[in-house]
């Protein structure tokens, strides 16, 4: 291997790595927040290119009945514990938050039908039609499971992945695709070439976590959330709503999924169940933060599309293997680095 | 009085009825065949096949409290061995179970190993990625098809007949699902079964009982493996053809359905589940083309939805209303205690040589950074006396008492029992030494009875393993000290229902109960932590008179206190606490009348 191969896997190393970092952010934040593994979060990126391509194709994407459907389960479970708990002033906000907001873009989307719109146009509608279904599948499948163990919750989520990639197909179809490029060529940085794509996507993962930063030192709802993390409990006893904490984190999660997805969406084919292995990947790059630290977080995931780049060029057929067996030495290294007390876990309610 | 249970006609009946049930489900198995077409037999071996993978799963997630996606990698890993050795060694596929045994156990311990230390949601990870990696990793072995799988592997034989159809492989297949059952039911009843309770819901209680958590945890680990190892090797040899798409982690997702199906309470909740979804599935195949609907995509949506209201809705499977349903296993009979019987405190007897203190704090400190939690402590406490260790809110009690039970290690200072030091000794090992605790917040189990709540007590004394348990060897080991336990049980007066579930009890008694665990483990020095706390005047007099009844048996007890009112009735020895040093120390007398004491108590003395 020389230089110049090495320099390429690099890029495609460093490409990758930003996109885990992305999402190993998002994990984190979701984690961090209401104790979820969120382990369908990978199907939020496939829906998003699936969507964009779609969108671009002139065609009506499915997520528009996703999100239809979505909508209208909330509505009733958000209701149906507002009757129950005699809470009737708060059925029309729950109506207008559960079910008019989400079905503000899905209309949107079914009125454009036909017309030819500009990409700019087709981007924000795709990240309106997907961040919704983020909070929507909180209220629906883990607000009322929300006090369950973390085992429980990942579970859940890993059983909810298997359902929304049941739902792709019938919406999407069994097809791979890749969307047309939003950006092309490449750009001269300091006199080495790097692809537009490369430079996008490293732009887009710096600025979302310079912005992550600033949310959570910065802003009021940012300082909630990191209470939340901190201390469930406490954060309930000073007036902060985890519920609400719980929603925010998983709508920015949702807005995180929607971009990556239209970022990978002309480099990667992407098929209605690929968002698991996508979404495992930035998943292996937040366990090295052991799900709580953003920045290892980052690091892990960079390290994680490194391993991949060069593992591709070496044993390309064992490169999976190679990036999720890695999760085992990272473990190990946790562990000698831990502390190593008796520590006492949730108790199982039964 | 303790007779009543096992001459109550009514327990006599549903003795019976276990048996009656028992007989009939053989019998039907035994009879399927003959009246089932081959196709039902067929499925029904699915169900077989899949229930040993589930029984794992039931094991490790119901009992011990972790969970695992890997049930069906480890499937494949026994399956694919098993295919190599007979296809390309072209050996007997019994031999062929001995080596995936082996290579399972290897991999378990492994992983195990690495992921058990560390609690919470690691192992889950690690299973995952181990998932994904082994799908893909079957998928590249060329000589055994990669990702088109590999057919004509040999049928089993046994006692010289190949078990070619569905009918022959049936009576294989169940019979080792009951062998798995009865071995289940008979380990969970066991000493590691107990150890194994004791785990769920947070090892300290585990520890303090002198069970390595992370032991038991491996043992589990390694067994649901070696059962998810079976069941490929029965799934090869029977269904004749394998592709790693029968493992990936999508089938994982299914078996872990299964299980919280069945309801991860309870060993027949794995044959609940693994019926439920084989034939769910089935069914839905069927029905949802002449829907005209594409069953591939539908079905997962169909479980997928299933399986998350059944999570909110009923988070423990069917197995509660199978537990309503079938009768009970019965209970092992109680020995008949006369009136004169009383537990054995031997360790209290033997520490009477009176030369040095039962337990000597010198000097003893803990900082955590900046803050000193407890400072340059010294006191004694002598063989068949009462101390309490007592002080206002953040003195320092706590700190102390972790100290003494090995959870927090002192910065200086050296505690020494029964005249050798304990410093830094993990708690794990301090029950063996004849130093048992009790806790503030009562750490029992509640959904089992008063008597295996005790006999966890007696865990350290008891010898019986894995292997014993699972066998039923233990019978003479678990009489002695199911007997033990009783009359510790007697002690605390709580012995005229131990088949009552610990749940049910007030906390006045939930906390004689845990001394009663703490006195079956045969202490030198039992140390209560806040025993008083929340419990009502009258409890709290029962209590008071149960520890002078134990003082007057020659017990030795160490309590940590907040209740002035209480210790000063009760204790020998007092000593106050505040601010993390020793404000005093002395008899009650001397304590109330302390001009320091009162001041640290009511702010000054006017």
């Amino acid at each position: 291997m020389d230089f110049q191969i090495a320099a390429i896997l690099f890029q495609d190393g460093l490409a990758s790595g930003a996109i885990y970092t992305m999402l190993a952010l998002g994990f984190v934040l979701v984690f961090t927040t209401t104790r979820i593994i969120f382990a369908s979060y990978g199907d939020l990126i496939a829906f998003s290119a699936l969507t964009m391509h779609a969108l671009q194709e002139g065609q009506l994407p499915g997520t528009v009945y996703l999100l239809i459907v979505l909508a209208i389960v909330a509505t009733v479970v958000e209701c149906t514990a507002l009757i129950r708990e005699r809470g009737y002033r708060r059925i029309p906000w729950a109506l207008l938050t559960w079910l008019v907001l989400p079905l503000l873009p899905a209309s949107l989307c079914l009125l454009a039908q036909g017309t030819e719109l500009h990409p700019a146009v087709l981007t924000v509608l795709t990240i309106a039609l997907v961040v919704p279904i983020a909070p929507l599948l909180y209220r629906i499948v883990f607000q009322p499971i929300e006090t369950a163990s973390t085992l429980t919750l990942l579970i859940v989520a890993l059983v909810l992945h298997y359902l929304i990639a049941g739902l792709a197909l019938l919406f999407f179809g069994p097809e791979g695709i890749r969307t047309a490029a939003l950006l092309g060529g490449s750009v001269d940085i300091l006199g080495a070439t790097f692809s537009t794509q490369l430079v996008a996507v490293v732009v887009a993962a710096g600025a979302l976590a310079l912005s992550l930063a600033l949310f959570f030192n910065a802003t009021l709802t940012g300082k909630a959330l990191r209470a939340t993390a901190y201390n469930r409990n406490g954060a309930r006893l000073v007036g902060i709503s985890t519920r609400r904490a719980g929603s925010i984190a998983f709508i920015l999660s949702g807005a995180i999924a929607a971009i990556v997805g239209i970022l990978i969406g002309p480099t990667v084919t992407i098929y209605y169940d690929s968002g698991l292995m996508i979404g495992l990947k930035g998943f292996v790059g937040a366990v090295l933060g052991g799900f709580i630290s953003y920045p290892l977080a980052a690091i892990g995931s960079i390290l994680v599309g490194l391993v991949e780049a060069y593992a591709s060029f070496f044993a390309s057929s064992y490169k999976e293997i190679i990036v999720f067996l890695a999760v085992i030495p990272i473990i190990l290294l946790r562990w000698l680095t831990a502390g190593h007390g008796v520590e006492e876990e949730e108790e199982e309610h039964a | 009085m303790t007779t009543m249970v096992d001459r109550n006609p009514l327990a006599l009946a549903f003795a019976s009825k276990y048996k009656i049930v028992l007989t009939l489900s053989l019998v039907g198995l035994l009879g399927l065949p003959l009246v089932l077409a081959s196709f039902s037999i067929s499925l029904l071996n699915l169900v077989g096949i899949y229930a040993l993978a589930t029984l794992g799963l039931v094991l490790l997630t119901g009992s011990g409290g972790v969970t695992s996606f890997a049930q069906a990698a480890f499937m494949g890993l026994g399956a694919y061995c098993s295919a190599f050795v007979t296809l390309r060694l072209g050996l007997n596929p019994w031999l062929g179970l001995v080596a995936a045994m082996i290579l399972v156990a290897c991999c378990a311990v492994a992983m195990g190993a690495i992921t058990l230390h560390l609690g919470g949601h690691y192992l889950p990870i690690t299973t995952l990625a181990w998932a994904v990696a082994t799908y893909m990793l079957l998928g590249n072995i060329t000589t055994l098809g990669a990702h088109s799988g590999i057919g004509d592997i040999p049928s089993i034989s046994f006692a010289g007949m190949s078990l070619d159809k569905p009918e022959q492989a049936h009576y294989l297949i169940w019979g080792l699902v009951i062998l798995a059952l009865v071995g289940a039911t008979n380990l969970l009843s066991s000493r590691q079964g107990r150890a194994i309770s004791a785990l769920r819901g947070g090892a300290l209680l585990a520890e303090s009982l002198g069970i390595s958590a992370f032991r038991v945890r491996l043992m589990l680990f390694v067994v649901a493996a070696e059962l998810a190892c079976v069941a490929g090797w029965l799934f090869a040899h029977t269904q004749h053809f394998i592709s790693p798409s029968s493992f990936d982690l999508n089938s994982g997702m299914q078996i872990l359905l299964m299980s919280v199906l069945g309801g991860v309470g309870n060993v027949l909740g794995a044959i609940v589940g693994a019926f439920a979804v084989t034939l769910g599935r089935n069914w839905i195949q069927d029905l949802l083309p002449s829907l005209g609907l594409d069953a591939g995509a539908l079905e997962i949506v169909v479980f997928g939805a299933v399986f998350i209201l059944l999570v909110q809705y009923s988070p423990r499977g069917l197995s509660p209303l199978l537990a309503r349903v079938l009768p009970a296993r019965p209970k092992p009979s109680l020995p008949k205690l006369s009136s004169a019987d009383r537990l054995d405190f031997s360790r209290m007897k033997d520490a009477s040589d009176g030369s040095h203190p039962l337990l000597k704090l010198e000097g003893v400190g803990k900082r955590f950074g900046g803050l000193i939690a407890v400072k340059d402590l010294t006191f004694d406490v002598h063989r068949g006396t009462i101390v309490a260790l007592i002080g206002p809110n953040g003195a320092g009690k706590s700190t102390t008492f972790d100290l003494i039970s090995g959870l927090k290690i002192p910065t200086s200072g050296v505690v020494s029992f029964l005249g050798r030091p304990i410093t830094g000794a993990p708690a794990r090992e301090l029950i063996g030494r004849g130093l048992a605790r009790t806790f503030q917040h009562v750490k029992l189990r509640s959904n089992m009875t008063l008597l295996d709540n005790v006999m966890m007590g007696a865990h350290w004394r008891m010898k019986a393993g894995f292997v014993s348990g699972v066998f039923g060897l233990d019978g003479a080991e678990e009489a002695k000290y199911r007997s033990l336990a009783l009359l510790a049980l007697k002690e605390v007066g709580l012995a005229d229902d131990p088949y009552r579930l610990a749940g049910n009890l007030a906390l006045g008694q939930q906390r004689l109960l845990e001394i009663a665990r703490a006195l079956a483990s045969d202490p030198a020095l039992v140390i209560l932590d806040e025993p008083a706390a929340g419990l009502r005047a009258l409890e709290k007099q029962a209590l008071a008179a149960l520890l002078r009844h134990l003082r007057a048996s020659g017990a030795t007890i160490l309590l940590v206190e907040h209740d002035m009112e209480f210790v000063m009735n009760l204790a020998d020895d007092i000593v106050v606490l505040d601010f993390g040093s020793r404000l005093a120390i002395g008899k009650p007398a001397e304590i109330r009348n302390d001009p320091k004491v009162q001041e640290a108590y009511l702010g000054g003395v006017a």
